[in-house]
């Protein structure tokens, strides 16, 4: 018998309250101060009225939820929405045959492929979007080159699609790593198994592949949106200031408007959307 | 087969959308031209200009200010976190917690950030933003550590514990050692996030500074010239082999590993 | 992910709200903004040690010279100058009202700006007796209407709002601002308008008539309707690059302070033009914060911009016309400068001036204009 375990349990029972105190307290103790207070103030802002020069007069008021329920903002929340869906869909139609394939590349490439799809993702992402205003410019490369073939030149910057754009190519990556991890995790016997039964290519995809892989699906749709959805640096440098997100509202009530408390009832309803979004991919996940 | 050759054309595609905006920046960096649009010819002045801009030289040492610092805080308070959670509770709730500033939305801490600022009349500096990017990153860091805790063997620790060794000394001499790769990994990550971070440093840096983002950012809202891309034609360079290098390092780690 | 459980995690929440709530209210006091008191003049020391003061400075980009640190530095042996930028008057303003110290010592802003800073409590009085240098300023420069006889801002650079477009892309030379509320289907799609709201307000309210002070509801309500119907024939909305955007030729029309209308450009025609329903005078100003523990060195480094030959720069290099009759007089405008405006001719625009409370409509409509 070692020595330890003669000791009265309750020692031992302290010792690991005080571990516990020890390890979790200087991690927990910032996160309340700088995570927590400061959501709870968005919270709290909500219910206060706007300041002139910014900041907060502390008399109670309902107003921002009614401003909120205005159709126009509404309307943003809708179209922000919107564009998120369709870039995640857009990423999702690209992303998984594209993962798909890596998972079936031979061992080396897989590798080689991989770092190519995510290397982007590690350089600055204001760069990146200066590149999409590059090359979809009125007197851009797109314009230029589709002038030489006679065409054009087309109105593809400053609106809806260039901010899909700039939206996919940000976070395309995200989508096609949970995917890859998803299918690559798959037994092949499965799929041989399929085939040997005599289902064609499609129906083992279908009724094989797709159902496992939900889980990874559904993953790269939450990565994909929930960043899309609160954005606002892609929408103002590719959107032109006209088609707006409910993240450049929020930062223009925040920096420019100065209504701290409607700001902060536009970025509660950010967050009550992605709420439900992650409760809904969780119901789902565990359904899968 | 034939349906497996179909299955490269979304990949391409891929790799062309990805690739071709870097293309062209990197080759428009090389305009002698004053125009980002049209090529003039072959030039590396905008290269020469882009040395002598005493700004982006200035919001490069910030940004390494701010990253250096925040990936310190991260890296400390992060594997200190990931072995309380993993080792001295089970509550699910300061789980959430931990993870809570990775889900979040970068603009929801941004402005939670600027109104606690605020609130209490902080003076906004580098030191703001260090404390603010050390919020993600540390859950990050967290998650990395915890990921390699989950893979370590727990009974060296039991061991060490039942042979009286407090939890403080079961950490540092047992634990540590361990968990030295996860924590070099979750150290890598933190800090280049914060090399890139955009939103949070708007929102939450000084009058007075700017870091590398924040400056790119406002000179393409002044106006797009060649020297935007040959800035960005050196950090994608310098990105590229950081990653490559990473991912070289990790090979090496796991070949040793499993030695 | 799916491991949160919010049903856990509320009362937590709970109990950090009514923690943040408390917190607020107890700080409240202090940053409650409203009717806080005009600034008190402090006491200046005319023979203070500069060399012991540093100037920091917001401005526009590219508003004062590259090397202005330098010569600050080597005339005024302050220790140091630091420029910080900013894009526009919304963001200068954030900074300097975001609560704490901005450590800024000099701001640049607009008129009606500095208006709202001075009500707030934020700027120190001019103390005229330590800018000698005020005499060179034309006599109408300090009968300005934010701030008359210069109390609290010194002018920078003055002009008016106008469109500014390429004469040789236009079908038809633009008159009235419904020529860009409403462009003709040759300029659809190659418009922009300001964002800055105010100057967002201004080619609707003047085409209608208004006054660019209005604060009646339904005035503004009538001008946000024009400013929505014009929204879809825009290309977008532009503050900073809308002359790179002309000189490109994605735009062929844009609204535009004078002075960043390139009309020096030889290569491309571009002209400005004061629509025919009037404009404003904007005043582009110097004020300096009551924060500032540098006030000696931040009035040494008004007076120095206000010398002729440093406040000419401003009208040589970036084309703007400024208050400074002295510096004026030095200029020799080049060739298409709009600079030849006289200060008469500036008078006949609307002073922008600050609304107090009824400054959060035009905050309002610029907000729903970019919303819909």
């Amino acid at each position: 018998m070692s020595p330890a375990r003669t000791r009265p349990a309750t020692a031992l029972r302290v010792r690991r309250r005080l571990g516990a105190f020890v390890f979790l307290t200087p991690g927990l103790a910032y996160l309340v101060v700088l995570l927590l207070v400061p959501l709870a103030l968005v919270l709290s802002y909500v219910f206060f009225q706007r300041g002139r020069f910014g900041g907060v007069v502390y008399e109670y008021t309902t107003e921002n939820f009614s401003r909120l329920m205005d159709p126009l903002y509404l309307r943003v929340l809708g179209e922000s929405l919107q564009i998120a869906a369709l870039t995640t869909v857009i990423a999702l139609a690209l992303g998984y045959p594209t993962a798909y394939l890596i998972a079936r590349l031979p061992r080396k490439w897989k590798t080689v492929a991989l770092v190519a799809i995510v290397l982007p993702f590690w350089t600055n992402f204001i760069i990146r979007m200066y590149a999409w205003i590059i090359l979809l410019n009125g007197p851009g490369l797109i314009n230029s080159a589709l002038k030489s073939l006679g065409l054009g030149p087309f109105d593809l910057l400053y609106n809806q699609g260039a901010i899909v754009t700039g939206l996919v190519y940000s976070y395309l990556p995200l989508m096609v790593l949970p995917l890859y991890a998803a299918i690559e995790k798959l037994d092949p016997q499965l799929r041989e198994a399929s085939a040997n039964l005599g289902a064609s290519g499609f129906t083992t995809f279908r009724k094989v592949t797709l159902p496992l892989t939900v889980p990874g699906v559904l993953t790269g749709c939450l990565f994909v949106f929930v960043p899309s959805f609160g954005n606002f640096v892609i929408p103002e440098m590719l959107g032109g200031g006209k088609s707006v997100m409910v993240g450049n509202l929020i930062r223009t009530e925040f920096l420019k408007a100065r209504d701290w408390p409607f700001g902060s009832a536009l970025a509660l309803a950010l967050v009550a959307v992605l709420v439900v979004l992650l409760l809904a991919q969780a119901w789902a996940a565990r359904r899968a | 087969m034939r349906r497996s050759r179909l299955l490269y054309v979304p990949f391409w595609v891929t790799i062309v959308f990805l690739y071709a905006p870097i293309a062209v920046v990197v080759a428009m960096s090389f305009n002698s031209g004053k125009s980002a649009y049209t090529y003039e010819g072959f030039s590396l002045k905008w290269y020469g200009v882009l040395a002598q801009d005493q700004r982006v030289l200035d919001g490069l040492l910030n940004t390494l200010i701010v990253a250096a610092g925040s990936t310190v805080i991260a890296t400390v308070l992060g594997t200190l976190l990931a072995v309380g959670l993993a080792r001295h509770t089970r509550s699910r709730a300061l789980d959430a917690i931990a993870l809570m500033p990775a889900v979040l939305p970068d603009l929801v801490l941004a402005i939670g950030l600027l109104l606690f600022y605020g609130l209490i009349q902080l003076t906004l500096g580098l030191y703001s933003v260090i404390l603010a990017h050390g919020v993600f990153a540390m859950a990050f860091v967290a998650a990395v550590v915890r990921t390699r805790l989950a893979n370590t063997d727990t009974s060296l620790e039991e061991a060490s514990r039942d042979l009286g060794a407090g939890p403080v000394t079961t950490f540092l001499k047992v634990t540590l050692p361990q968990l030295a790769p996860g924590i070099l990994a979750g150290a890598m990550l933190a800090f280049t996030l914060s090399l890139d971070e955009f939103v949070i440093a708007f929102f939450t840096i000084g009058n007075l500074q700017q870091t590398l983002p924040i400056v790119i950012y406002s000179m393409i809202r002044f106006g797009v010239t060649p020297e935007i891309n040959a800035l960005g034609a050196i950090l994608l360079l310098v990105s590229f082999t950081a990653v490559i290098a990473g991912q070289r390092m990790t090979k090496i780690g796991e070949a040793r590993a499993q030695d | 992910m799916s491991r949160f459980r919010f049903t856990r995690r509320l009362p937590a929440v709970v109990a950090v709200a009514g923690l943040a709530l408390a917190v607020a209210a107890c700080g409240g006091e202090s940053s409650s903004a409203g009717s806080a008191p005009k600034a008190e003049a402090d006491q200046l020391n005319p023979n203070a040690d500069l060399t012991k003061q540093s100037i920091s400075v917001t401005v526009w980009d590219g508003y004062t010279p590259k090397e202005l640190p330098e010569k600050v530095k080597a005339k005024l042996k302050v220790q140091d100058l630091k420029i910080a930028l900013h894009a526009t008057n919304e963001e200068a303003m954030t900074k300097l009202t975001a609560g704490g110290d901005s450590g800024i010592d000099v701001a640049f802003v607009s008129g009606q700006y500095a208006q709202a800073l001075n009500e707030q409590g934020l700027l120190e009085p001019i103390h005229p007796e330590l800018i000698p240098n005020l005499s060179n300023l034309y006599p109408e420069a300090t009968q300005l209407s934010y701030d008359k006889g210069n109390k609290y801002s010194v002018p920078y650079t003055w002009g008016t709002t106008g469109i500014c477009y390429r004469s040789d892309l236009v079908k038809a030379e633009p008159k009235s601002w419904n020529d860009i509320l409403n462009p003709p289907s040759w300029a659809d799609k190659k418009v922009t308008m300001m964002t800055t709201e105010r100057w967002l307000a201004l080619p609707a309210l003047k085409a209608l008539g208004y006054s660019v002070n209005t604060d009646k509801d339904d005035e503004i309500a009538k001008a946000k309707e024009l400013l929505l119907k014009a929204k879809p024939h825009l290309l977008g909305y532009d503050d900073t690059t809308f002359g790179d955007k002309l000189t490109s030729g994605e735009a062929i029309m844009v609204e535009a302070w004078d002075g960043w209308c390139p009309t020096t450009n030889d290569k491309q025609n571009i002209k400005f033009v004061v629509p025919k329903e009037g404009s404003d005078l904007w005043v582009d100003t110097m004020v300096i914060m009551k924060s500032s523990k540098n006030k000696e060195a931040a009035h040494a480094f008004i007076n120095y911009i206000l010398d002729p030959e440093i406040h000419s720069w401003a009208a040589e290099n970036i084309n703007y016309k400024v208050p400074n009759k002295a510096a004026m007089e030095r200029v020799n405008p080049p060739k298409g400068s709009l600079l030849g405006i006289k200060p008469a001719e500036l008078l006949n625009g609307e002073s922008i001036i600050d609304l107090g409370q009824a400054s959060t409509k035009y905050t309002r409509l610029s907000t729903e204009v970019a919303a819909q």
